[in-house]
């Protein structure tokens, strides 16, 4: 600055001016490409999914339009009211089994471990498998499950089942089976966040108050941990709104879900219906997004 | 609560917390043993011999479709997913310790980004590039699906990151004469290194990882998800645990080395 005010008048004058325009454009250039690539790919695509659900098509090609029988073909339809309410079954039953297991799990890693080294290696112990193919931690059922497979192996020998379980693979228990394996993590990682986050003050000040463990447990942490299980609930619930694969391979072909139906009507080049069947779903999905951020501030818990 | 005596609870939560590595872990350790089958073996328990004949089959092209064609695809779009992520997570996060008109509204949409189903955005790409006339290709349509999943990840732990960052360094510098490139350079970069190694970690494993993004888009050439997706429905021997063993075994060696290399900057930075 003491530099610039030797030099001549008019630079001294025009630099702080520059500057403070550059500082302020600063932000907008560096929030630039993130705007652009989700502009491109996520809402371009979504737009044109909504333009296209109202064209029509034949087997060959789809005609720009204006009609509404994609989607009164895809609500006027029992098939796809059962099916929307086979998804939100499987997301409710899911939903509540990676709760219960996410919250005890990073409770424990949270609350029981002593050391920041030995909770930072469990911590790992539980996030690896979120870093490995999906379809892979999927296929490694088939021989703990299938019928021959291990499970039904120790029953028979044990002499517990008389002949080995068939509904333990290619069943809706097996779909919800997955379906936790896949996504307690998804719970896991928020629920440990916010609880790592709990003031431990406060739980001294519960128990000279008088608080017993169960207390504790109930009037101070879940309280706190609600955060953490929100959006540990909107992961979950997303995505199991969302699978198809999951569905698909895992009840072997015997279940369906909106994604699924979705998919079957991508592989006959039907996009208008599939389309229109994507605008309901996404709304759903908003909805239920909407519904759990009004109990969180997601900015604030990050 | 830190100095006392291990209670039942203790005893009762650690069982648990076993029990769920077991069942995390359980599952992928019988694949692993399984691809390991003899040339005679099947699908299940028990092992017929011990053998690689499934691993030296997975690389005859005939038996299994092309995998290592699909292997490179996915190594080199996991590349550039990873390289994007990180430089553009990187400025966003910058940008967002800033207020600037429609901050609110791109942290939404990146919020949506990863709630949208994905097999709506696999959708909407494929759609979008037909009516455009471009041909989807793993390398462009598969490529701008797959931020639309590793970016948000990579926002929000920038987000984070800032939020925990105190300015107080950057002022430092500052008042020693340090140019704000010097400043990001020599400061700010280093401090946050670590995290940036964990984005690109995301970027990388998430995108290579990746099917229902790419069941749209990813046009003539598979990767290597939808390839393995392409056997679970029409190959029946363990050449299918072998090709499970293997990029399990992949992903686990580029998660240990982002770890030695996290490790490897902390230490280094501890000693000054």
């Amino acid at each position: 600055m003491t530099i610039a005010a030797e030099q001549h008048v008019d630079g001294a004058a025009a630099k702080p001016a520059r500057r403070f325009s550059l500082a302020r454009l600063a932000p907008y250039l560096q929030a630039a490409p993130l705007t652009l690539i989700l502009g491109a790919f996520l809402v371009a695509p979504i737009l044109m999914i909504v333009v296209v659900s109202f064209w029509d098509y034949d087997f060959a090609r789809l005609y720009p339009d204006f009609v509404t029988y994609n989607y009164t073909e895809a609500l006027g339809s029992w098939v796809t009211w059962k099916t929307y309410l086979n998804t939100l079954k499987f997301a409710a039953i899911v939903w509540a089994l990676t709760l219960f297991i996410g919250f005890w799990v990073a409770y424990f890693l949270a609350f029981h471990i002593r050391t920041t080294a030995m909770q930072i290696v469990l911590f790992l112990v539980c996030t690896v498998p979120f870093l490995t193919s999906n379809i892979i931690r999927m296929i490694s059922w088939i021989p703990v499950l299938g019928r021959n497979g291990l499970v039904n192996a120790a029953l028979v020998e044990s002499g517990l089942v008389p002949a080995p379980l068939e509904w333990l693979l290619y069943s809706e228990f097996a779909v919800v089976l997955a379906m936790v394996h896949l996504y307690t993590l998804f719970m896991v990682v928020p629920i440990f966040n916010t609880l790592m986050r709990i003031d431990r003050s406060l739980i001294e000040a519960a128990r000279d108050a008088g608080a017993n463990g169960r207390q504790i447990l109930w009037n101070v942490i879940i309280p706190l941990a609600k955060p953490g299980m929100a959006i540990g609930t909107i992961f979950v619930v997303t995505l199991v709104m969302a699978d198809f694969i999951t569905v698909q391979v895992m009840s072997g072909g015997q279940s369906a879900s909106v994604a699924l139906i979705m998919k079957n009507q991508m592989s006959l080049l039907q996009y208008p219906a599939a389309a229109a069947n994507a605008v309901v779903l996404l709304v759903l999905v908003l909805l239920l997004v909407a519904g759990i951020l009004r109990v969180v501030d997601i900015r604030k818990e990050l | 609560m830190d100095h006392e005596k291990r209670t039942a609870g203790f005893y009762l939560l650690a069982a648990f917390f076993i029990l769920f590595v077991l069942f995390l872990y359980g599952p992928l350790s019988a694949i692993l043993v399984l691809s390991f089958q003899g040339p005679s073996g099947g699908l299940t328990f028990p092992l017929n011999g011990v053998s690689l004949h499934w691993f030296a089959n997975l690389f005859e092209q005939q038996a299994v479709g092309d995998f290592g064609g699909s292997f490179r695809r996915s190594f080199v779009l996991g590349l550039m997913v990873m390289s994007v992520t990180v430089a553009v997570s990187l400025l966003a996060g910058l940008a967002f310790r800033r207020r600037f008109i429609g901050a609110t509204a791109l942290f939404y949409v990146a919020v949506a980004s990863l709630v949208v189903p994905s097999i709506i955005i696999s959708l909407g790409i494929g759609v979008m590039f037909q009516q455009i006339g471009f041909r989807p290709s793993w390398y462009t349509s598969a490529f701008g699906a797959h931020l639309t999943w590793t970016l948000p990840f990579g926002v929000l732990i920038m987000f984070a990151v800032f939020n925990r960052f105190s300015p107080a360094y950057e002022e430092a510098a500052r008042d020693l004469g340090a140019t704000p490139w010097q400043t990001f350079r020599h400061v700010v970069l280093p401090m946050i290194a670590p995290s940036l190694i964990g984005v690109g970690l995301f970027g990388f494993t998430l995108s290579y990882d990746e099917f229902a993004r790419s069941l749209m888009t990813a046009g003539t050439y598979n990767t290597l998800p939808l390839e393995i997706y392409g056997m679970t429905t029409n190959v029946t021997t363990p050449v299918l645990y072998a090709l499970g063993t293997v990029t399990t075994v992949f992903s686990f060696l580029v998660i240990l080395a982002t770890l030695g290399c996290i490790v490897y900057l902390r230490r280094r930075r501890a000693r000054g």
